[in-house]
């Protein structure tokens, strides 16, 4: 069956040149259930071709196919093909499973919008470049979906670009991107110049067996690899534009933003390992420090947000730098297993946010909620599922994989790990106070505020005075609960307890070629820290329900508006552009125009100087032209004189 | 004998060339230059060149000569010029300068190649003309240098049609003929109105207040002599006169 | 004496060249069409003059079979000049050359 791994991303391209020709036609909400219908089918082949995978012994399990050859240029010969491994099919799976669920949500989500079929053509391109980015044979048919998913989320999040806040925030996520792309180009450029190909097939066995690359190489190569990989999975300083890309509609905050495009870092870093691997120590150590740095300082800056999405783009920028921690200490498998079960519970409470800012009218802002489970009962169960998750309670599966992930941290640093757990315990903290202010305690809609009418509070237009929240409609909740169920049981996908139940480990170990760094603390420690992490967490869950739930006073003091603009970084980046940077940008423009221009010009007037001086001798006199030709005859025979000899 | 024929031809062609260029009226200068062509025929006849001399004086001075003074005569231009100034700037001195250049370049060259003027004789001078080549004096029956004007004809004739020059002879005929109908096609009458030659400024180097006062004057003394042309030219003039004559 | 001087070719190459000149110069000084042409006459007369003159002394009679063949051209040439002048003058009784001056730059 593994020869059927083209399909998986043929399926979503013919999803979006059908919707591309027949969406507005299709209308609504056909074109959402042919969306839907196109990535469920990539995610029954990608079942089909796992299922044949696992059939065969681990050696046999590395497919590759080539459909025809790309570009051939001279010594650059790139083909089109796919590589289907372990790795490559993890991540299919769960990027068409959730990709899937997805879809069935935004048929209810974008109800009534007028370009219902556009959001959808936009979402199958882009599980179609995702699937290109995790299936290539080669880095440049990967780059290829990288750029391929770029361009995807700016659209998806410039959706609604009437409102030009929206617009804006898609550009930012664009160029921000842009910058980790030239890291990736350069990275590349090392990589042919070095082996001579861009196939991961032959970099690794160059790499491994013909020792191709010197220490200097590979370490800058790695550097570049990470200046990519920290573009487009928004670690500092190029976090920016996560929290931003919230204008985007709550799907694409879920697909992209959560579970599937910002993994693309984490993914590049864990497919190059060879190389990493061969790369001088402060290379992998800047890894894991700045992944470190990252999830604290968004960690710090979720504590102060008012909007639900916000504090979950911040958690998610978070919790992506866990995942580069994991991958500096060399523990891949912790960062992978943290991946999928981050995708499945993340996803989750963003859906959950979405049918919640569904329910709510579209009210973003978390002070005005309360008290929302009676009144939307699935949604607040599965969102306390994914919230039980990503706290790190047990038997929930963020508990197993931020565990593995702490390990990997007190594997590499001691310090580290003490502040990864800092992190983790304001992880608790910022999503359970998240949870009590829209779902437990007060409610604080309805109630006219300050000036407002009885009238202005009837958002829902019923003839009360109170917007009602309710309940969203199934084709939202039933992802829910699936999304729900996955996020409680994924943690069985490598539980710690002994070898035979580590099946994670087991399947992704023909792609790490024994790079993976062995844990050497003693089974004692490993409980040891474990105990710790559960009470971190519980402590940061009552430290949350103490003061939001109890005594809302202290909530300012903790919320300082500091950390509720993440510590001035993004504010001071946009001054530095807009005020200095603009300044030399217009410098540059300037010496274009006068220098360069100038100088072309310049030619251009100097010609003309030089022939209207040149055009006095076209008198039109007839005289004068006969004297002039009479002078050069007597010139030449002067010269043929001088050269006689008396 | 020679000598003296040489002197004499040589100052009436000085003579006649200086007059050309120095004379105001142009039916002069013309005269002149009938002067130079018959003294250069002297020469010509001179050099043993019979037939030319002939020719000369048929085509040059009889035809070519009389043509100018037609053509003088139609055009009126039987005024003098003043000579004195002339309007374009430098232009005086310049020639005189260029000329001069040119006498003692000329010097130069002669006093180069004194003793040895020409080179080697062309091959084809080695044969005679009976041989399709070129030499003088094809016949070598008379060994001394008498006159004998009928030879030089009879070799011209001979050797023009040899291979060499009957090709170029072939072609002269085709430059009479395109000569004479360019010459009709050139001085016909234009059908319809003639738009005036444009009247902008002269160019810098052209300085010039003298003509223009002449141009009034021989405007007016002219418009009786072209009345006998055609019309349709001088309908500027006509109503003038008109005018001129109603008041 | 002058009587038995031998006239060799350098007296009539001398004579030629002062020809040429006058006829040069002439052609550079006199605002007169028609005078202009007689003195590109004179130069042609020059030029003939020339190649008699090494005709004989090279015993070839290229030498005037040429001036034979400039002298057709010069017919020619003042045929259609000639020409020219008529049809550009003809409306301008008093006429320099100086005024035909339209193509300028």
């Amino acid at each position: 069956m593994t020869n059927l791994v083209w399909l998986i991303p043929a399926f979503p391209l013919t999803g979006f040149v059908l919707l591309l020709v027949f969406g507005r036609r299709l209308g609504e909400p056909q074109a959402g259930w042919l969306a839907t219908a196109t990535v469920s089918g990539s995610f029954l082949s990608a079942l089909g071709v796992f299922f044949g995978m696992a059939t065969k012994p681990p050696e046999e399990r590395v497919y590759e196919i080539t459909l025809f050859e790309w570009i051939p240029s001279g010594e650059l010969s790139v083909g089109l093909g796919f590589l289907a491994d372990p790795l490559s099919i993890s991540m299919v799976l769960f990027v068409t499973g959730v990709g899937a669920l997805i879809h069935m949500y935004a048929i209810g989500y974008m109800h009534g919008d007028p370009n219902f079929s556009k959001f959808f053509l936009y979402l199958n391109l882009f599980v179609f470049a995702m699937l290109m980015l995790v299936l290539g044979d080669n880095l440049l048919i990967t780059f290829l979906g990288w750029e391929g998913v770029g361009a995807c989320s700016y659209f998806l999040i410039s959706f609604w670009h009437e409102e030009p806040a929206n617009a804006t925030a898609g550009k930012k996520a664009f160029v921000t991107n842009r910058v980790g792309d030239w890291g990736f180009m350069v990275a590349m450029f090392l990589l042919f110049f070095n082996i001579g190909s861009l196939k991961y097939s032959d970099i690794f066995s160059s790499v491994i067996e013909a020792d191709a690359l010197t220490q200097t190489t590979a370490t800058g190569i790695v550097a570049m690899l990470f200046i990519g990989a920290a573009g487009k999975s928004a670690q500092f300083p190029l976090y920016l534009w996560l929290p931003d890309a919230m204008a985007g509609p709550t799907p694409v905050s879920a697909l992209i933003h959560a579970a599937t495009m910002v993994t693309s870092g984490v993914y590049l870093l864990t497919r190059m390992n060879p190389v990493l691997a061969e790369a001088a120590g402060w290379s992998i150590d800047m890894i894991w420090i700045i992944g470190l740095f990252t999830a604290l300082f968004a960690a710090t800056a979720a504590v102060a947000q008012n909007d639900i999405k916000k504090v979950l783009a911040y958690s998610t920028v978070s919790q992506l730098g866990f995942m580069f921690v994991a991958v500096g200490s060399g523990l891949y498998v912790a960062a992978i297993f943290h991946m999928i079960t981050h995708a499945f519970f993340k996803a989750l409470l963003f859906l959950g946010a979405g049918s919640v800012i569904h329910g709510m009218h579209h009210e973003q802002d978390m002070r005005k909620y309360g008290a929302l489970r009676k009144a939307m009962p699935i949604t607040a169960f599965t969102f306390i599922i994914g919230w039980l998750a990503i706290a790190g309670i047990p038997p929930f599966s963020g508990f197993w994989s931020k565990d593995e992930v702490l390990l990997a941290a007190w594997n590499e640093n001691k310090v580290a790990w003490a502040m990864l757990l800092l992190a983790a315990i304001m992880t608790a903290f910022y999503m359970s106070r998240l949870v009590f202010m829209t779902f437990f305690g007060e409610k604080k809609w309805g109630i006219p505020e300050h000036g407002e009418t009885e009238e202005e509070t009837d958002t829902d237009d019923d003839g009360t005075h109170q917007i009602t929240p309710h309940e969203s409609p199934t084709v939202m909740w039933i992802p829910l609960v699936i999304l729900a169920g996955l996020a409680a049981t994924a943690g069985l996908l490598n539980l710690p307890f002994s070898y035979g139940t580590k099946h994670l480990e087991h399947w992704l170990e023909p792609i790490l070629f024994g790079n993976e760094v062995h844990v050497t603390a003693s089974g004692q420690t490993k409980w040891i820290l474990a105990i710790i992490a559960i009470v971190g967490a519980t402590t940061g869950v009552l430290a949350a329900a103490f003061v939001y739930l109890k005594n809302r006073s202290l909530a300012k003091q903790i919320e300082h508006s500091v950390l509720e603009e993440a510590w001035r970084f993004d504010s001071t980046v946009s001054n530095f552009m807009g005020g200095p940077g603009r300044k030399s940008f217009e410098a540059t423009t300037l010496f274009d125009q006068k220098i360069i221009d100038g100088a072309v010009n310049g030619v251009g007037k100097v010609t003309q100087r030089i022939s209207t001086k040149m055009r006095s001798l076209q008198t039109g006199l007839i005289r004068s032209y006969a004297l002039g030709m009479f002078i050069g005859a007597v010139a030449v025979i002067a010269y043929f004189v001088s050269r006689m000899g008396f | 004998m020679e000598a003296v024929t040489f002197f004499i031809a040589a100052i009436v062609s000085l003579a006649g060339a200086c007059g050309v260029v120095f004379l105001r009226n142009p039916v002069h200068a013309a005269l002149s230059l009938v002067a130079t062509l018959f003294g250069v025929a002297i020469h010509f006849i001179n050099l043993e060149a019979y037939f030319l001399a002939a020719v000369q004086v048929i085509v040059y001075a009889g035809a070519i000569v009389i043509l100018f003074l037609f053509v003088i005569m139609l055009l009126g231009v039987d005024r003098a010029e003043s000579i004195k100034t002339d309007p374009i700037i430098g232009q005086r001195q310049i020639a005189v300068l260029a000329v001069g250049g040119i006498l003692v370049l000329g010097a130069l060259i002669g006093v180069a190649f004194s003793g040895d003027v020409t080179g080697v004789p062309p091959e084809s001078a080695q044969k005679s003309t009976y041989e399709g080549g070129t030499a003088i004096n094809s016949d070598h029956v008379h060994a001394d240098d008498e006159i004998r004007p009928d030879e030089n004809i009879k070799n011209i004739g001979r050797a023009l049609f040899s291979t060499r020059y009957v090709f170029a002879l072939e072609i002269t005929a085709l430059l009479l003929t395109i000569g004479v109908v360019g010459a009709v096609v050139l001085t016909r009458r234009p059908k319809g109105e003639l738009e005036p030659l444009p009247d902008d400024d002269p160019p810098a180097i052209y300085q010039d207040d003298t003509t223009n006062l002449n141009v009034e004057v021989t405007e007016e003394e002219h418009s009786d002599t072209t009345e006998d042309l055609k019309l349709n030219e001088l309908e500027i003039e006509a109503p003038d006169e008109t005018e001129v004559s109603s008041e | 004496m002058i009587l038995g001087l031998s006239i060799g070719p350098e007296y009539y190459l001398a004579l030629s060249a002062l020809l040429f000149t006058i006829g040069a110069g002439g052609l550079l000084i006199r605002r007169n069409p028609l005078v202009m042409f007689m003195c590109i006459e004179l130069m042609l007369n020059a030029a003939n003059l020339a190649f008699i003159s090494f005709g004989k002394e090279m015993e070839d009679l290229g030498g005037q079979l040429s001036v034979l063949f400039v002298l057709v051209v010069a017919a020619a040439e003042v045929v259609i000049g000639l020409a020219i002048v008529v049809a550009v003058m003809r409306r301008r009784p008093k006429a320099s050359i100086d005024e035909v001056s339209v193509l300028r730059g």
